[in-house]
C-alpha cells in the first residue's frame, strides 16, 4: 500500500494552496495513506490548516528555529529523515518544491518525477516535456522510494472538512550552515495571487513600457483579476519576474484567461493550455495565440483595453 | 587559482516546434537543429563575466552526450572558455546520473562554483543543480538572477514565486540560472577559429565508474490534447456579450 509524504509550502503561518492540489494529486492512488509534514519554527497554525484537508491522515509537524525560512539545504535533510516510512515523497511544482525536493531525492540516492500531471497508477503517471509539446506516460520502479513533484495546475485542490490528527515528529538530522536567508522582496500588490487567481489578465511585448502595462493593471483590477505577462515583457522590465507565465515561469489554470499585446510562443502557451477559457486581444490576426483562443479580437490593444474596463462598468 | 564548471546540455533548439513521433516512441529528432540549453548558455555567460571580473582563474565547459556534442562545447569554447570536457554516451541519462558524473568531474577538477541551467528545455525537469549540491553537501543556489561574489561567499538574488530572494552561500556552491541573469554575448567568427584550438578531452561515461542505468520508463510519448477551435469576435461589444454567455463576466 502507498504511503504518501507531502511536503507542506507555507509562508507567514498560512498554508499555501499548492498543499491541498498535492493531496488531490495522491488522493488519485488507490488507498493511498496521506500523510503532510510541516517544517517551520512553530507549524502549529499551519499543521491545524492542513488537518482540514480531506484525505489526510496525519499532520506531522517538525519544530525546528533553523525552519523560520525554506531553504532547500536546511530542509532536505529533514524531509529524508521523514521520508524513511513512506513510499511516496510528493511536493509542489512551484519554485519552494522545485528548489527543494530534487535534494531530497538525492540525499534518499534516488531519483525524481517532476510535475505530475495525471495519475495511473501508484507507480504510473504522465507529465508534460517539451514544453508541453508532448506528454509522457512514465513508470516508476515500486522497489525505490518514490520523489515527485506535483504540477500544481493539473489538480483542483482537494476540499475542506478533513479532520486529520497533528502530531509532532522528531527529527535528528545534522543541518548545515553553509546556506543563510538574507532577504525577500515581494511585491504586496493586494490583487489575487497569480496562481491561484481564477481569472488572469496578461500582457506581452505589445503594451511597450512599463507605464503602459499599467492598463493591464487597471483592467485586472476591474475585473477583480491577478495579473500575468509574458517572458518578453519581463525580459523587457514592463512587468516584475514573478509575473511571468510559461514554460520557466508560472503554469496556471484559471477559470478566465485574458492575453493582452501576446503573441502566443509556445513556451508561453504550455503555461495557461488548462485555462478553462482564453481571451485573446492582438493586432496580428495571424498571432499563434489565436490558435488557442476560445474567444479572439483583432485590434488596437490601446483601444481595446479601455473600451472593455468601460463595458465591464 | 579559481575554477567555474559549467554544465551545457545539447538539446533541440528554442526554436523549433517540437512533434510526437507517429508511433509514439518519441519526439522527432532527426535533422532538427541542436542547441546548447538556453539556460546553460546563460550559466556560460555567467562565469565569463565573473573571470573577466577576476573572481575566476579559468572556466571549463563540461557536457554529457553524443560525439556530436562536442558542437555545443566548441560553441562554449568560442563563447570564451577555456577547455571543455565531453563525457561520452549514446544513450540519455537521467539528472540523479548526471550530478554523479558532475560530482567525478568535481572530484578531479576542485571548482569553487558550478554552474548549470535551472532546467533542459526538454525534459524540463529542473533537478540536476539541486542533486548535484546534495550529493556533493554543499550550498545550491537555484533560479539565480544576480549572483555577487565575496571572498569565499556568495549573495544570490533568486527568482521565486513571491518575487525575489536574496541568500548568502559560502563557496564551493553550485548555481543554477534563471533568465534574468544575463543576456549571452554572440560569438564571433574569429572565436570560433580560436575555439578549434582549445583543449577537449572526451572522457568514457563508463570509465568514471558511476551508475547511470535509468530508474523511470517512458512508456508513450503523446501530443498534447488539441484545445477546440474558438470564435473570432469584431468588437468590444461582442467580446462582453460572448463572456456573458459563458458566464464569466
Amino acid at each position: 500500500m502507498a504511503k504518501i509524504l507531502i511536503v507542506a509550502e507555507h509562508a507567514g503561518g498560512k498554508l499555501n494552496p499548492s498543499t491541498a492540489k498535492c493531496v488531490a494529486c495522491a488522493s488519485k492512488i488507490d488507498g493511498a495513506q496521506i500523510d503532510i509534514a510541516v517544517f517551520a519554527t512553530d507549524g502549529a497554525a499551519v499543521a491545524a490548516e492542513a488537518a482540514k484537508i480531506q484525505g489526510v491522515k496525519t499532520v506531522l509537524t517538525v519544530n525546528n528555529a533553523a525552519n523560520a525560512e525554506p531553504l532547500a539545504a536546511v530542509l532536505a535533510p529533514q524531509v529524508a529523515a521523514v521520508a524513511a516510512n513512506y513510499t511516496h515523497v510528493f511536493g509542489p511544482s512551484t519554485t519552494f518544491g522545485k528548489d527543494l525536493m530534487p535534494r531530497v531525492a538525492a540525499l534518499l540516492g534516488v531519483g525524481q518525477l517532476s510535475d505530475i500531471a495525471a495519475v495511473e497508477g501508484a507507480y504510473k503517471f504522465r507529465r508534460p516535456v517539451y514544453a508541453g509539446n508532448a506528454i509522457i506516460s512514465v513508470e516508476a520502479p515500486q522497489d525505490k522510494k518514490l520523489v515527485a513533484t506535483v504540477r500544481t495546475a493539473s489538480f483542483q485542490a482537494a476540499p475542506q472538512g478533513g479532520s486529520a490528527g497533528v502530531e509532532a515528529a522528531n527529527v535528528s538530522a545534522s543541518l548545515p550552515s553553509h546556506t543563510r536567508f538574507v532577504s525577500r522582496s515581494a511585491a504586496a500588490t493586494g490583487r489575487p495571487d497569480l496562481q491561484t487567481a481564477s481569472r488572469v489578465v496578461s500582457g506581452g511585448r505589445a503594451l511597450g513600457s512599463a507605464d503602459n502595462f499599467k492598463i493591464i493593471f487597471g483592467l485586472a483590477d476591474k475585473m477583480g483579476a491577478g495579473v500575468g505577462a509574458s517572458r518578453a515583457a519581463v525580459d523587457a522590465g514592463y512587468a516584475a519576474n514573478d509575473l511571468q507565465v510559461g514554460q520557466t515561469g508560472k503554469i496556471i489554470a484559471p477559470e478566465l484567461y485574458v492575453a493582452i499585446g501576446i503573441s502566443g510562443a509556445i513556451q508561453h502557451l504550455t503555461g495557461i493550455k488548462d485555462a478553462r477559457t482564453i481571451v485573446a486581444i492582438n493586432k496580428d490576426a495571424e498571432a499563434p495565440i489565436f490558435e488557442v483562443a476560445d474567444i479572439g479580437l483583432v485590434g488596437d490593444l490601446f483601444t481595446i483595453v479601455p473600451e472593455l474596463e468601460k463595458a465591464l462598468g | 587559482m579559481s575554477k567555474i564548471l559549467v554544465g551545457l546540455k545539447r538539446v533541440v533548439d528554442y526554436n523549433v516546434r517540437v512533434r510526437v513521433k507517429p508511433d509514439g516512441t518519441g519526439v522527432v529528432t532527426d535533422g532538427v537543429k541542436m542547441s546548447i540549453n538556453p539556460f546553460d548558455e546563460i550559466a556560460l555567460e555567467e562565469a565569463l563575466r565573473i573571470k573577466e571580473k577576476g573572481g575566476a582563474t579559468e572556466v571549463v565547459v563540461v557536457s554529457i552526450g553524443p560525439a556530436d556534442t562536442q558542437q555545443q562545447l566548441r560553441t562554449g569554447l568560442a563563447m570564451g572558455a577555456d577547455r571543455a570536457i565531453l563525457v561520452q554516451t549514446d544513450t540519455a541519462i537521467e539528472p540523479l546520473a548526471a550530478a554523479k558524473v558532475f560530482l567525478k568531474l568535481i572530484e578531479k577538477e576542485n571548482p569553487q562554483i558550478v554552474l548549470l541551467g535551472k532546467q533542459g528545455i526538454d525534459d524540463d525537469n529542473n533537478q540536476t543543480g539541486q542533486m548535484l549540491a546534495a550529493l556533493w553537501d554543499r550550498p545550491q543556489a537555484t533560479f539565480a538572477s544576480k549572483v555577487e561574489l565575496d571572498g569565499g561567499k556568495a549573495k544570490v538574488t533568486r527568482e521565486v514565486d513571491a518575487g525575489l530572494e536574496t541568500i548568502e552561500v559560502d563557496l564551493p556552491a553550485v548555481f543554477t540560472t534563471d533568465l534574468r541573469l544575463n543576456e549571452p554575448r554572440y560569438v564571433k567568427l574569429p572565436d570560433i577559429m580560436k575555439a578549434k584550438k582549445k583543449p577537449l578531452d572526451t572522457v568514457a561515461i563508463a570509465s568514471l565508474g558511476v551508475d547511470t542505468a535509468p530508474q523511470f520508463k517512458t512508456t508513450k510519448y503523446e501530443p498534447p490534447a488539441a484545445r477546440s477551435k474558438g470564435i473570432m469576435v469584431k468588437d468590444v461589444a461582442e467580446l462582453v456579450a460572448a463572456l456573458k454567455q459563458k458566464g464569466l463576466v
